[in-house]
């Protein structure tokens, strides 16, 4: 649980010593990933800056909207996609920029889910097959060992034993996804990125692997980095959400306090865009923000500022979005600092990365 | 879990049965008989033929076929059927050995510059295109000269010009797999290069290997005999099919009949080559592609539902009225008995799983049921005209007074032509306007869905817009034959969710100020709560209940709407379970006589099982549940 780490999750280098950290299974430093682009073109900053950190048996969601950088993230850990700058560290080791050597050995305790359930099994392999991959690479099981961990392994995720023998397409969406997990599980992983894993599912199926994914966390001490764009699944599965806008951290803190109060405009935005399954309260959503833009009013206490000046890259990115926005935003890209006071509950576990958030926090 | 679906386990076949797969097709067997003949008779010739190749008998030229000489002799009293069999071992020779060369080089170059890629691809890249540059006759002429009567050269040669062809496909379709999520899960779990290409790409790529093969080994069949029919092959005496057919065209005045055994063996072989690399194809595949939906397994018996409520009278006020509405596609019922209204000015939502019928049942009103699909029961009545009684009521209907837009905005426009071309085209289609005008009242359209600078984004084409741009172009779009409905398919599901928010704004707006009705199709509550005023709710090709949005919320009276409410994660409890419907929708052709939702309902008793009616239990609401009186009872107890 996030009561575990004493220190907001995720802090800029130099505004907190590293030091005095506890143990972190996923430590990410000022991670940034770029993508080229042609020739002419400078490259995509998918990824700017971020840092992170997930402790283990935790489960920290990633939500942002397409092009936020969450998945690159992800992939980056993975050592799927090549790292600009920054550090990552996996139980106290840098796998930044880890040899297929060290991958190898790392897939063991460092696996992933993908979103699609399709894409995700090769068609032309038996599910057994497909189960028995990890323990490929360790090498050290038999044939009949191996189709006892993945006879095992199918009763875990909830499938008939005799799935082993047959093909992907004869699953639908939903037992595709549940072989997808049970793949992941077959080394004994510590920490599993999930991409989207649930946003290619129907509704009914979908909950069946949200609650299969809490199960296994509780029964197995999975750490899960949760990538999602659908924030209520994000809340319902998540200690802690890191809110990711252009690449870029925006906001941070405990799942619960975060869709309770939060403080980034850009994060308030999101939550008042989700519909509620609930046609009074989206009758009063809409008559409160008929004319308007999607989250509370602008401060009053803010200089008129609209349009007075671009947005230069220094700037916030989100400043061109933001009904708060003043002049110091489009200049100024402000620091991730941890946002309230702390009470006796403990030290403060929010940060955003806002110029106004004290001021924003404070609004009713 | 008992969701495996029973219905798939008989296409299960059983493991390495590619053998099998192939006895199963004539064509293979053929092929495959042709072949085996050919080489056993070549490599066994001497047992087969008493006469040796070269043999002369000047006493019997030209005879025919005789008891001493099955298929007859040449100008010089050679027996044909041993001249055939002996030349056929060079022929079988020639193949594998340019076959071999060409699947050598063709396969590790290809998978090489698809997987690694880099410098190591341009460099096989290049240098392909450069031995495609090079007139392959010309190089095997050129080969022949220098080695003379050397066929081994010349085939090894035809080998290595040929690869490049392979080297490109192979090339192309390991870009594709490489991209696969399993690859990338593949290497997660640590598996070495070589184990991925073994494992992962290979075996995606056989079937293009062995069509390929099969095309190559064909050609070098008629490439050999070229060669021997111009006297570039083994020097003269030595028998070779390509000699047999120049002999043969050298005689064909007098003796036609030597044309058949010198040709014939010729086209049988290349076509059973041809036909058993398609065999092996389809069979290598044949053990994981997706099982091919089984037709219907009996005609279904008509609903007895047909004549209780569904058939009540459509209501007089009505733009639209689907009344009964069933939809086949290849024989078997997707979408059954659905009856619906809808007025000017409401939005109805159509809710449901995927694989419920939504989106049929969406393009059936429109006639436009996708693959071999067919309205086989039920009338769809706009604006009090059966557009299911004739196609010119529909044409005349479609887009004017019924439009539609869909998921995907991209496919609602045409990637070649500019947004205010398109538009324009719609406008002047729909008011018969003239060209000019038309282009104004595009722009407008455009500033009416809300988008910055309406002319800008009329200069601009498809690929141009973000998707929630696109999505509003592709609402202009319908309203450009200011229709009465708009039916929308999941019209925001691929976007994010603050422009999903925009969009839904903008469909409200619009409906108010032009008083359309919208049919909206969706699976996300949150939609439905935002935008419908009433709401169907579809299972497995029926309606299972259809009310108010704001009753239905707070007092669901069917098992399945009250279940897909509840597994909602917005209304989850930390830390505690989502409460889950067991199991999965059952496919088309795999539904229960009863209730379909049994299977999956906590429910269920043993009334479940037989069909199971609408019934109305409140004033402008109908479900189709027996137990109905429980669930309005603890409805009011809540």
């Amino acid at each position: 649980m996030s009561a575990a780490s004493p220190e907001p999750a995720a802090s800029c280098v130099g505004t907190r010593p590293t030091e005095d950290r506890p143990a972190a299974l996923l430590d990410i430093r000022e991670l940034t990933v770029e993508f080229r682009q042609g020739r002419r073109t400078p490259p995509l900053r998918a990824v700017d800056g971020v840092s992170l950190s997930v402790a283990p048996g935790e489960t920290l969601g990633l939500v942002g909207e397409s092009g936020s950088g969450k998945s690159t993230i992800g992939r980056a850990v993975l050592g799927l996609t090549p790292v600009r700058s920054g550090t990552i560290r996996f139980e106290d080791a840098d796998i930044t920029r880890a040899t297929a050597k060290v991958r190898r050995e790392l897939s063991a305790r460092l696996q992933v889910v993908f979103q699609d359930p399709y894409s995700s099994l090769n068609p032309a392999r038996t599910i057994g097959s497909t189960l028995a991959e990890p323990l490929l690479v360790q090498g050290r099981l038999t044939g009949r060992q191996s189709a006892d961990r993945v006879a095992e392994m199918l009763g875990r995720v909830g499938l008939p034993p005799d799935t082993a023998d047959r093909y992907p397409a004869q699953f639908s969406g939903g037992q595709r996804q549940r072989i997808a997990i049970a793949r992941a599980l077959m080394p004994g992983p510590r920490l599993v990125i999930c991409d989207e894993p649930v946003s290619a599912l129907d509704l009914s199926v979908q909950a069946q692997v949200m609650n299969l994914l809490a199960e296994l966390q509780e029964a197995l001490q999975l750490s899960y980095l949760f990538v999602a764009h659908d924030l209520p699944v994000v809340r319902h599965l998540s200690h802690r959400i890191l809110v990711l806008y252009r690449g870029q951290v925006m906001e941070t803190g405990p799942a619960e306090a975060l869709y309770a109060r939060p403080v980034h405009p850009y994060t308030r935005m999101l939550i008042a865009a989700v519909p509620e399954p609930d046609p009074g309260t989206q009758r009063s959503r809409r008559a409160a923000r008929r004319g308007g833009p999607l989250s509370a009013g602008p401060l009053s206490a803010g200089p008129p500022s609209a349009g007075t000046a671009a947005v230069t890259d220094r700037g916030c990115a989100f400043a061109a979005r933001c009904v708060h926005a003043l002049d110091i935003c489009r200049h100024d890209r402000p620091l991730l600092l941890p946002v309230g006071a702390p009470d006796r509950s403990g030290p403060v576990t929010r940060s955003a990365a806002c110029h106004r958030a004290s001021e924003l926090l404070a609004q009713p | 879990m008992t969701d495996a679906s029973v219905a798939t386990r008989a296409a299960v076949p059983a493991r390495g049965s590619l053998v099998r797969g192939l006895l199963r097709r004539r064509g293979a067997v053929l092929s495959l008989g042709w072949l085996l003949l050919l080489t056993l008779a070549t490599v066994a010739a001497p047992l087969v033929t008493a006469h040796g190749p070269l043999d002369q008998d000047l006493n019997s030229v030209l005879t025919g076929p005789t008891g001493a000489h099955l298929l007859g002799t040449d100008t010089l009293g050679r027996d044909l059927l041993s001249r055939l069999l002996f030349g056929g071992r060079s022929t079988l020779l020639a193949v594998a050995e340019a076959v071999v060369v060409f699947l050598a080089i063709g396969v590790t170059a290809g998978l090489a510059s698809g997987y690694l890629g880099g410098r190591l691809d341009w460099l096989i890249t290049r240098t392909a295109d450069l031995v495609f540059a090079l007139p392959g006759i010309v190089i095997i002429l050129v080969v022949l000269a220098v080695f003379p009567g050397n066929l081994h050269a010349a085939m090894v040669t035809f080998g290595v010009i040929g690869s490049p062809g392979l080297i490109r496909i192979l090339r192309a379709q390991t870009l594709r797999v490489r991209e696969e999520l399993y690859v990338a899960a593949a290497r997660v779990a640590g598996l070495t290069r070589p184990q991925i290409l073994r494992r992962h790409i290979l075996p995606r790529l056989t079937s293009t290997v062995i069509v390929q093969a099969a095309l190559f080994a064909a050609i070098v069949v008629t490439i050999q005999a070229g060669l021997g029919f111009l006297g570039l092959g083994a020097p003269a005496p030595a028998p070779s099919w390509g000699g047999l057919v120049a002999d043969a065209s050298q005689v064909i005045d007098r003796d036609p009949w030597m044309l058949l055994p010198a040709g014939l063996p010729l086209v049988v072989t290349v076509v059973a080559l041809g036909v058993l690399g398609d065999a092996v194809r389809d069979a290598a595949v044949e053990a994981w592609a997706p099982p091919v939906p089984a037709p219907a397994r009996r005609p279904r018996r008509p609903m007895p539902t047909a004549a209780g409520v569904t058939t009540r009278e459509p209501d007089p006020q009505a733009l639209l009225s689907v009344i009964g509405l069933t939809v086949e596609i290849g024989g078997t019922p997707v979408v059954q008995d659905v009856s619906f209204d809808i007025r000017l000015g409401e939005t109805l939502g159509v809710v449901g799983e995927s694989g419920c019928g939504k989106s049929v049942t969406s393009l059936g009103i429109l006639g436009l049921v996708p693959g071999r699909g067919r309205i086989s029961a039920g009338h769809v009545l706009f604006q009090g005209s059966d557009l299911t009684a004739s196609p010119t009521t529909l044409a005349r209907v479609r887009g004017s007074g019924i439009a539609y837009v869909s998921q995907e905005p991209m496919v609602a426009l045409d990637p070649t032509f500019t947004v205010g071309r398109q538009l324009a085209e719609a406008v002047a289609r729909h008011s018969g306007c003239g060209r000019k005008a038309a282009r104004v009242r595009a722009v407008d359209l455009l500033a009416r869905v809300n988008l910055p600078d309406p002319a800008a984004v009329a200069a601009r084409h498809p690929h141009q817009l973000s998707g929630g741009m696109a999505q509003r172009a592709a609402i202009a779009l319908a309203l450009a034959g200011e229709p009465r409905l708009l039916i929308a398919d999941e019209p925001t599901t691929a976007l994010d969710v603050t422009v999903q928010a925009e969009i839904l704004g903008l469909l409200r707006s619009l409906q108010t100020e032009t008083g359309m009705a919208v049919l909206l199709i969706t699976h996300d509550w949150g939609v439905v709560a935002d935008l419908c005023d009433r709401a169907v709710v579809m299972y497995a090709g029926q309606v299972v209940e259809q009310a108010d949005v704001a009753a239905l919320f707070s007092r669901p009276l069917h098992p399945y709407t009250a279940g897909l409410l509840a597994a909602n994660p917005h209304a989850a409890v930390p830390g505690e379970p989502l409460p889950t419907i067991p199991g999965t929708v059952p496919p088309p052709g795999a539904w229960p006589d009863g209730c379909r939702f049994a299977a999956r309902c906590a429910l269920a008793t043993d009334a479940c099982a037989a069909p199971v009616p609408l019934t109305e239990p409140e004033p402008d609401r109908t479900t189709r549940c027996v137990h109905v009186d429980r669930l309005v009872q603890e409805g009011t107890s809540r």
